[in-house]
């Protein structure tokens, strides 16, 4: 029977003790004698957050079909348990063997919001590992970054020995074989206690090779410096042979990659209770706005007979009671009639609920969403991003209003009678009138329901949600040179749109919600952020910022005052305008697709023009040299 | 027409700290995983036919609890304990499946009783005797208290809903007896609280282990006041 870490009075006492007990089905225990590495792979959030991420458990999927290597789950324990932990004196665990994480070989943190940063520092403090890398000797776990916000590590490189850039299926083993041999462990007689001293290991010299290897990236090897304005002067590596530029890593071969038939399933409701299938991954669409759009290219599609094989696992495997597709846009899977035909047969057998993903409300997505939604809960969702054609122009969101309507009509018609709308305020050029249009939109499709559903027809009002995010800019796509909108100016437009939609006829009909405006401030401020604010961070932390993605324990205020005591502007990252030439710190990145043809985006955008999709045509935006998916093949 | 089914499982190691609610959503998982042929509510999101008799705190063991299902076809005892068992996680045991007799009362309706083995966590043994101080707890004819319920506090006489208090096989043990009926129910650290107060001594928050080793029901035609509920149905 495995001890827990915690004592009963412990676990009695904090909110869902569920969290850190592991055992869970498909969580995987290893015989300690045989294993050679031991890994924690993190996301740094609570656990019902982390345990919804499909990445890590591919991750772990992955890294546990290595014999000799047994990789953990690691969560950052929710505040009362936090507050416990610092009391007595508790070091912080993996679910699994619930040993201490300090011991472990490597902690890898999967970043996918820049508002979890604080909480690495909150995993590694509770841990008893010191913050910066370069007080870590070679007793301490290497700590490795990956996911989308390691696209732009700088803001938190000094907290980091290496960061993985890419798709993380590729590169693992050979980082593994390089830490073996490094360390002097034999794959095929384990054993050796991770634990034990590792004094004779010569970390510098692994991070030396490690760093040469394709993908990895490790910010000790580099320097930089800054013009007096701040903008960066140089970047550059210290040392003969670590290469100046990092290539993203890119799977391949989709079909063949490692997947989780046989996923952890927790106990507790987590975010995503749920079967989840990764149809493809990449997005044709070239939304400028949109950072995953260019992170993953090129669309790599995975073939309808493998995901039939996944789905029959999954239901066999986990008895959970929902699939969900997953994908940037799904309505772009070329064989979905063929895939969700097979879905609604298999899953009213066995009982299963299909959760379908937002896909584009036309003739076909209705007819399904008929079939296996109760039309009278379920609400119509539309993403336009922004209310003005112009303004979609902008963004090259490839979405008109006579598709939305269209849309619209043919759901109210099948009995539809909420619609949820998603917008952004703050985009780059926009104005008054564009931010009207959002209002103009609502009222427009309103008006349409009471046009198409005769009375005696209508099941009750409209029922229309309009909801706003503030705009931020990242690395990697068109707007990673636009200025971001300062909170006050999120404020007034909020208050803009507000009055739009309370001056619209079917107002009653309106919801209008908006998102807060300091958090997005503060993304901005590490999205595009350089090195230099890792101090800033860790100030933060020591303050006793953490938990920053949750509105209740986010300190604007704290921040603010952390900016001052560094001397550092927050503005200097958010407001100011990039020139095109300027060497933004992700430069040193090749995501795939060449800054020359952001910069050409970034162009046409500021002259409204538009781009084809990927198959309607090739815009040359680099990521051909891949060789896969939707791109146009070599002779 | 549908089975009637009436699983009875243990609960341990670290799915003590699972609640109810989580429970029944791990064995509506684990159900479709053994590939029980379960009966499902019809319309829109049909829930599987399944109750149980009565939920366990967190923290408590248990060799003895039941869930009845209701089921579409059957295979036999055996083997849908077998396949239950191959996908149950570490800490819960299915102890016997059985097949109700038609028209008998589910396991919610029919509980009447539960019996308790009640440990002390280390170093939190009490300072009395427990032998003798129950004795004398349970000399008077009533035992009145107080006792907190959703709508206030009332006045119970808890000896009414004590059937049996004694000390247990294990050294350093309690063995209880309790009513478990739906509007008497009693936890054995409510008892244990009224002991130590008759004692005067104040008991710590976690000082008990608590196990529930069984649920009973009555049955009329049986000479013992209580039969477990594993007894109403037979092997198939």
């Amino acid at each position: 029977m495995r001890k827990l870490a915690l004592s009963d009075e412990i676990l009695l006492t904090v909110d869902k003790p569920a969290r850190y007990i592991g055992g869970e089905i498909g969580s995987i225990m290893k015989d300690k004698n045989k294993i050679n590495i031991r890994f924690a792979m993190c996301f740094p959030d609570v656990y019902e957050i982390g345990m919804s991420h499909l990445g890590i458990q591919i991750l772990y999927e992955m890294l546990n079909r290595m014999e000799d290597v047994w990789c953990e789950r690691l969560y950052s324990p929710w505040t009362d348990l936090d507050a416990i932990m610092r009391k007595k004196n508790i070091p912080l665990f993996a679910l699994e063997s619930q040993d201490n994480v300090r011991d472990f070989d490597f902690i890898g943190f999967t970043l996918q919001y820049e508002m979890c940063y604080t909480n690495i520092l909150q995993v590694l403090d509770l841990a008893g590992i010191p913050f910066l890398a370069k007080d870590r000797g070679p007793e301490a776990p290497i700590i490795i970054g990956g996911g989308p916000c390691s696209y732009n590590p700088e803001p938190i490189a000094d907290f980091f020995d290496l960061f993985y850039i890419g798709e993380g299926e590729t590169r693992y083993e050979e980082l593994m074989d390089l830490y073996r041999k490094h360390r002097g462990l034999n794959p095929d007689n384990p054993g050796k206690d991770p634990a034990e001293d590792r004094s004779g290991f010569d970390k510098m010299a692994f991070l030396r090779e490690a760093a040469c290897l394709p993908g990895f990236y490790c910010p000790a090897f580099y320097e930089v410096s800054y013009h007096e304005d701040g903008r960066i002067a140089s970047f550059a590596p210290t040392q003969e042979g670590i290469p100046a530029a990092i290539q993203k890593e890119l799977v391949t071969d989709l079909d063949n990659a490692p997947y989780p038939t046989a996923p952890v399933i927790p106990f507790i409701r987590v975010t995503q209770d749920r079967m989840t299938l990764e149809i493809m991954r990449g997005c044709i669409r070239g939304c400028r706005f949109c950072q995953a759009g260019q992170l993953y290219k090129p669309l790599r599609e995975k073939s309808v007979e493998r995901l039939k094989e996944y789905a029959i696992k999954l239901m066999k495997h986990t008895g959970h009671e929902e699939i969900s597709l997953s994908s940037l846009s799904s309505s772009d899977y070329s064989k979905l009639p063929e895939l969700l035909d097979f879905l609604m047969e298999e899953c009213s057998k066995k009982h299963v609920n299909i959760a379908l993903p937002s896909l584009r409300i036309d003739a076909f997505s209705l007819d399904v969403m008929n079939k296996v939604q109760d039309v009278k809960k379920s609400s119509l969702t539309f993403a336009p991003e922004a209310g003005s054609q112009r303004m979609r122009d902008v963004i090259n969101k490839g979405l008109t209003v006579e598709d939305i309507l269209g849309g619209a009509r043919e759901a109210f018609l099948g009995g539809w009678n909420k619609v949820k709308l998603y917008f952004m305020l703050g985009l780059p050029g926009e104005t008054e009138e564009d931010i009207r249009g959002i209002a103009e939109l609502a009222n427009e499709i309103a008006k349409l329901y009471y046009d198409t559903v005769p009375k005696e027809q209508r099941k009750g009002k409209i029922q229309i949600t309009v909801s706003t995010s503030f705009f931020v800019p990242k690395p990697f796509t068109p707007f990673q040179w636009a200025p971001m909108d300062p909170p006050e100016s999120f404020l007034d437009k909020a208050r803009i749109c507000m009055d739009a939609v309370k001056s619209q006829l079917n107002q009653k009909s309106i919801k209008y919600n908006w998102h807060e405006a300091d958090t997005s401030m503060m993304e901005g401020v590490f999205a595009r952020g350089d090195r230099r604010l890792s101090a800033v961070i860790l100030k933060a932390y020591q303050k006793g910022c953490f938990y920053d993605a949750w509105s209740e324990y986010y300190h604007h205020d704290v921040w603010l005052e952390c900016f001052r005591e560094e001397g550092i502007d927050p503005d200097f990252y958010t407001i100011r305008r990039r020139e095109d030439d300027e060497i933004l710190p992700w430069d040193f990145i090749s995501c795939g697709v060449t800054k020359s043809f952001l910069l050409r985006e970034w162009h046409k955008a500021q002259e409204g023009m538009v781009s084809p999709n990927c198959r309607a045509g090739c815009q040359g935006c680099g990521a051909a040299s891949y060789q896969v998916g939707v791109c146009p093949k070599r002779s | 027409m549908a089975y009637k089914l009436r699983i009875r499982f243990s609960k341990y190691a670290h799915m003590i700290f699972i609640g109810h609610l989580d429970l029944m959503r791990y064995f509506q998982k684990a159900i479709r995983r053994a590939e029980i042929d379960i009966s499902y509510s019809a319309g829109f999101s049909p829930h599987q036919i399944m109750s149980f008799a009565q939920p366990l705190g967190v923290g408590v063991y248990s060799r003895g609890e039941y869930m009845d299902i209701s089921a579409e076809s059957l295979t036999s005892s055996a083997q849908a304990k077998d396949a239950l068992n191959a996908v149950m996680a570490e800490g819960v045991d299915i102890l016997s499946v059985k097949l109700l007799p038609e028209g008998a009362k589910n396991s919610m309706a029919s509980i009447v009783a539960a019996s308790y083995t009640v440990t002390f966590r280390e170093g939190c043994m009490p300072p009395f005797d427990l032998a003798e101080t129950i004795e004398g707890f349970m000399a008077p004819p009533t035992i009145m208290m107080e006792k907190e319920t959703k709508k206030g506090t009332r006045s119970i006489d808890l000896k009414e809903h004590i059937f049996e208090l004694r000390t247990g096989d294990e050294p350093g043990s309690l063995y209880m007896l309790l009513d478990a009926s739906s509007g008497g129910n009693i936890k054995p650290s409510l008892v244990y609280e009224q002991i130590c107060s008759y004692a005067g001594h104040t008991p710590g928050k976690f000082d008990l282990l608590v196990r529930r080793e069984d649920m009973f029901t009555t049955d009329p035609d049986a000479p013992e006041r209580f039969v477990s509920l594993d007894s109403i149905g037979s092997d198939y």
